[in-house]
């Protein structure tokens, strides 16, 4: 930036392409901090993100191709082959362990954070492309988002701060 | 004694940030509201939220995995 301007309030997009459960965490949580902090925020929902602007939520985990995910069991942490993860019914019970920690650790569950985004009044953009490609329905989708494609984006990142891609 | 308190035992990133913003909003300016947390995470995130936010830290404490913040808030 050529000039600085101190009286400006920061500001951040996230690109928000991932809408399984564990994927919602980061760009919920970054998006109503950075209000809590005064910055303003506009989250773009793309691709497999837009689901995470429906009204009703069933968001899911998924052990498969996850290696890294360790779920505490027993005092101890247990990965779950990919071959078990294949089978029917493992990520359901992979889903439901989740959200029993989720709720016992104190950790926001992504309605409660998406309903603090909206109250930060974080924006909140649809990809328009992504809404035509899977046939979303506006009507299916919480209030107070905004329709647009990459060109409104840009037009956000460019004078934003800081610009994340998840 | 702060003006005002914050119970946030129990919850974790980011809701204690979240709900002190929260209340800080409502509060007069130049008041003070005390946050009780159990977040091992909130020392060093509510030392970065008062200087990114210019809302001053008054005194903090600890005592037996107990976090208290008291917080003023700036303009």
């Amino acid at each position: 930036m050529s000039e600085q301007d101190d009286n400006k309030p920061k500001s951040m997009t996230i690109i928000v392409t991932k809408g399984s459960l564990d994927w919602a965490y980061p760009p919920f949580i970054l998006a109503t901090t950075a209000a809590a902090m005064g910055v303003d925020v506009t989250l773009f929902f793309t691709f497999y993100g837009l689901p995470l602007l429906k009204k009703k939520l069933d968001l899911q985990v998924t052990t498969l191709g996850n290696p890294a995910m360790a779920m505490p069991m027993m005092g101890m942490h247990m990965v779950m082959p990919n071959l078990i993860g294949m089978l029917p019914g493992v990520d359901g019970m992979a889903t439901k362990m989740m959200k029993d920690m989720i709720a016992k650790k104190g950790v926001a569950s992504i309605e409660e954070l998406r309903d603090m985004a909206i109250e930060c009044e974080v924006k909140m953009i649809a990809c328009q492309m992504t809404m035509d490609l899977f046939e979303f329905k506006l009507e299916d989708m919480i209030d107070g988002i905004t329709l647009g494609g990459a060109a409104t984006y840009m037009e956000n990142a460019l004078k934003s701060d800081i610009n994340l891609y998840i | 004694m702060a003006d005002q308190v914050l119970d946030a035992k129990g919850l974790n990133c980011p809701l204690p940030i979240i709900k002190t913003k929260k209340q800080l909003k409502e509060l007069p300016v130049g008041n003070t509201l005390e946050v009780i947390a159990t977040d091992p995470g909130s020392v060093a995130d509510f030392a970065a939220f008062c200087r990114t936010t210019g809302n001053e830290m008054v005194e903090q404490s600890q005592e037996g995995g107990v976090f208290r913040f008291v917080i003023r808030r700036a303009a």
